[in-house]
Order: structure tokens, then C-alpha cells, then sequence
């Protein structure tokens, strides 16, 4: 039953920071991609950097701002499976925005102007631009769940791995691990990687059906 | 009617283009010919209100595309570049883009779509996706797709520059017939004296971001306005 808890807690805030990191990362990458200001390249650098950033540091940092003495700890998150959200967000939406900004200066760059030439307006020109761009789109989407559902050391230090509240699947496996529980810590581990095969073998099926039409 | 004045075209503070008077007549398909990075492009994305003029002004209608509210004026034109540059969806989805920008109903382009599909003789492509296309076939839907939104002002820019001779010739005599049959104003790009002659009324020779020379084919050939035109033409015909 526990284990029940565990995974769906895992599934959960994963699935709702890869959501909101889609939100951020695909108009954010768009405007990165399409747009031509000074300035572009430095912060297209460091949205790359933030692709690779480690999650012990982002754990760090959403701890330090949630901290009751903190700058946001009259929320009182931490500790909470909203802290574990934020963090993994912030884990997210920089691979998101970086593939997103990828996948469209990926597109020959006179579809813009000949969209712009039929008529389109902007919006309507960004919104047939990411339907190019669909099947990147989707692996920037890939991408970002699997960046948070495997990652420990942020859900470790904003959760607090505790026990029916903010206890996922990475934090169980660490937690069970360092008691010397290791076929616990195996079948854990074996779920979440069934967890996150499935939910890759159903974007990659949609991907690949995009491939053949 | 479309009047451009004094226009300016500036890229990395090196100007690209720069026309003291051209006018183009409704009804006109103006041909314009150069050598390669003379302006030609350039001048044909101003015309689209899709490049910032340094100074100058194009007016259409009368009046300037400063005064025009940017979506509509783009909506009484219509561009097709040198690729077909189509979207991955079937034939009969791209040449219907521009209609559903433009929040036209499903039986009007229903209609409309069948008419230039027919007129192109692409109805045995209609269902199939852009990407089964050859260049052809993918540049006479790129054609059905402008046509089809019985735009004010075509703009053309080297839309058969990379097609074999006998696809180009017969691509060639269909687009006459369609800007005949239209009365439509159009603007033509190309390379080639002869296509311009066959397709334009007028012919507008751009050197180094300047308009040499305007006139008829036969008007250029016999009497080039300056020597520059001259080798231009000697190097064509070459």
C-alpha cells in the first residue's frame, strides 16, 4: 500500500512540474528562438547551462529560499510535495526551454515569412511553427520528465523523504539502500524504471505515428 | 496600385536597396530581373511588409503601408518563395492555410480549394502529404496555395529556379494562364530574361540594389539604359 502512496506521490509531482515546465519552456523558447534583441546569446547560454544543472544544487537553493528564515518561508513548503514541484521545475523548464529553442531554429527560417506571407497572424504563425516542430517539441517533453522523475538529491532536500507525506520513489530507493534493504531498494528501483519506460514508450509510439503520416 | 518612393533598405547599416520611384499598375505583372544579392529578394519582402524601410515609403492603393494595419494588408497579398516551403499536412491542407487564417468558412474553401487544385491539374496529389511530393508537384501547390487567396498583389520570387526545364516550361505556361485570367497586380522575380519576358508586362532591371532600367524585354535588349545593364545582359546571355 505504501509503495501504491510512493509511486503515485512520484508520478504526481513529476508529471505536474513537467506541465508547468512546459508552460514556461515553450513560450520561453519560442520567444528565444524566433526572437532577434541584444542579449539573445548570453541568455540562450545560460538556459543551456541550467540544462545540466545539478539537482543537489537546485535542491540547495529552493531550500535556502523556502527555509522558515527564508525569503518564502512564511509559505511553509518545505518539506512539502509543493517544494519537491518547485524544485523540479526548476530542474525542467531549462531543458525544455533550451530543446524548444532547438527544435524551431531547427525549421528553415523563411517558414516564418512565408506563414507571415499567407496571411497568418503571429500567433497563428507560432502555433503552425510548433506543429513543425511537433515531434522535438515532444522530446524536449521527454527530456524534462525524465530529468525529474529520476532525479534524488533535490525531492531529498526540499521533501524531506518523510513517510507518507513527501516520500517518492528516488528518496525510497536512497532511504532503503542505506538501511541495507537492498531487494526493497531493487524492486523499487525496477518500478520506476517500468514507470518510466512506459510513459516513454507511449510519447515515443505518438512521436513515431507523427514520423509516418 | 502600388507606388514605392524613395525607398531604403539597410542591412548591418549597408544599404540593400535603394529606389528612387517604381510604380506597378493594377493588373501588372512586373518582372525583376539582376544579378545575384542585388535586391531582388529584398525588394519583394518590402513589398510584403516584412522588412523595416530606413526611409522611404510604398504605398498601396494610395495609401502608405505605415497607415496599413500590418494583418490586413498582409491579407491582400499573397508570397511564394523560390522553395515551396509547404507544411507537413496533406495537399489540400496547405493550399487551404492561408483561407483558414483567415477565418474563411469550410465550404467556401471547399470551393475555392477543388477550383485551384483543378486548375493546377494537381487532383490526383490532393490527398497526399507535402512530403510526397516532388519539387514540382510540391511548387504547383505552393501556386494553388497563393492563388487561392485571390490575392490584391502576388509576389513571386524565383518560384521555378529550382525545377528541371520541361517542369519549369509547362509550370511556366500554367502561371501565365492563371495571371491572365486573374488581372491580377504580380511581382516577378527571376534570373532569366526570357521567363520575364514571357510572364511580365514590364521588366525592372536591379543592379547592386538600384533600378537601372524599365521597360518591356524588347525595350531592355535593344536599348539597356546604362553599361552596367549592358554586361548584366551580355552575362545572361552568355
Amino acid at each position: 500500500m505504501e509503495i501504491f502512496q510512493i509511486t503515485i506521490l512520484s508520478l504526481q509531482v513529476s508529471t505536474l512540474a513537467t506541465l508547468i515546465s512546459l508552460f514556461i519552456g515553450l513560450p520561453f523558447g519560442t520567444w528565444l528562438a524566433l526572437g532577434s534583441f541584444r542579449g539573445r546569446s548570453v541568455i540562450l547560454s545560460i538556459i543551456n547551462t541550467g540544462m545540466a544543472l545539478p539537482p543537489v544544487v537546485v535542491g540547495l537553493v529552493v531550500a535556502m529560499m523556502l527555509w522558515r528564515s527564508g525569503p518564502f518561508g512564511d509559505l511553509k513548503l518545505i518539506y512539502t510535495p509543493w517544494a519537491i514541484v518547485i524544485a523540479q521545475t526548476v530542474i525542467a523548464a531549462p531543458v525544455v526551454t533550451g530543446l524548444t529553442a532547438a527544435a524551431l531554429e531547427a525549421l528553415d527560417p523563411r517558414l516564418q515569412q512565408q506563414l507571415l506571407g499567407l496571411g497568418a497572424s503571429r500567433v497563428q504563425m507560432v502555433w503552425y511553427l510548433w506543429r513543425e516542430a511537433r515531434l522535438p517539441l515532444l522530446a524536449a517533453l521527454m527530456a524534462g520528465f525524465g530529468s525529474v522523475i529520476s532525479e534524488v538529491g533535490a525531492s531529498m532536500m526540499v521533501g524531506g523523504n518523510i513517510r507518507g507525506q513527501t516520500r517518492v520513489l528516488t528518496t525510497a530507493i536512497v532511504l532503503e539502500t542505506s538501511k541495507g534493504e537492498f531487494g526493497q531498494a531493487l524492486a523499487l528501483s525496477t518500478l520506476l524504471l517500468i514507470l518510466t519506460y512506459l510513459i516513454n514508450l507511449t510519447l515515443t509510439w505518438i512521436q513515431q505515428r507523427g514520423q509516418k503520416r | 496600385m502600388i507606388q514605392i518612393r524613395d525607398l531604403l533598405i539597410e542591412r548591418n547599416n549597408r544599404a540593400v536597396l535603394d529606389v528612387a520611384s517604381l510604380d506597378i499598375k493594377r493588373g501588372e505583372t512586373l518582372a525583376i530581373v539582376g544579378p545575384n544579392g542585388a535586391g531582388k529578394s529584398t525588394l519583394l519582402l518590402a513589398l510584403a511588409h516584412l522588412l523595416p524601410t530606413v526611409r522611404g515609403d510604398i504605398l498601396f492603393n494610395g495609401k502608405s503601408l505605415r497607415q496599413w494595419d500590418e494583418l490586413e494588408y498582409r491579407r491582400k497579398i499573397s508570397f511564394v518563395f523560390q522553395s515551396p516551403l509547404l507544411l507537413d499536412m496533406t495537399v489540400e491542407q496547405n493550399i487551404a492555410l492561408g483561407l483558414k487564417f483567415r477565418g474563411i468558412s469550410k465550404e467556401e474553401t471547399h470551393e475555392r480549394v477543388g477550383k485551384r487544385i483543378k486548375q493546377l491539374g494537381i487532383e490526383s496529389l490532393s490527398k497526399r502529404r507535402a512530403s510526397q511530393l516532388s519539387g514540382g508537384e510540391a511548387q504547383r501547390v505552393s501556386l494553388a496555395r497563393a492563388f487561392v487567396l485571390e490575392p490584391e498583389l502576388l509576389l513571386l520570387d524565383e518560384p521555378f529556379a529550382a525545377l528541371d526545364p520541361p517542369t519549369r516550361k509547362k509550370l511556366i505556361e500554367d502561371l501565365s494562364a492563371l495571371l491572365a485570367e486573374d488581372h491580377r497586380m504580380a511581382v516577378f522575380v527571376t534570373h532569366n530574361l526570357n521567363e520575364a519576358a514571357e510572364l511580365s508586362h514590364r521588366i525592372a532591371v536591379i543592379i547592386n540594389g538600384m533600378v537601372r532600367q524599365v521597360g518591356t524585354a524588347k525595350q531592355i535588349k535593344s536599348k539597356p539604359a546604362d553599361e552596367t545593364v549592358k554586361a548584366f545582359l551580355q552575362e545572361l546571355s552568355q
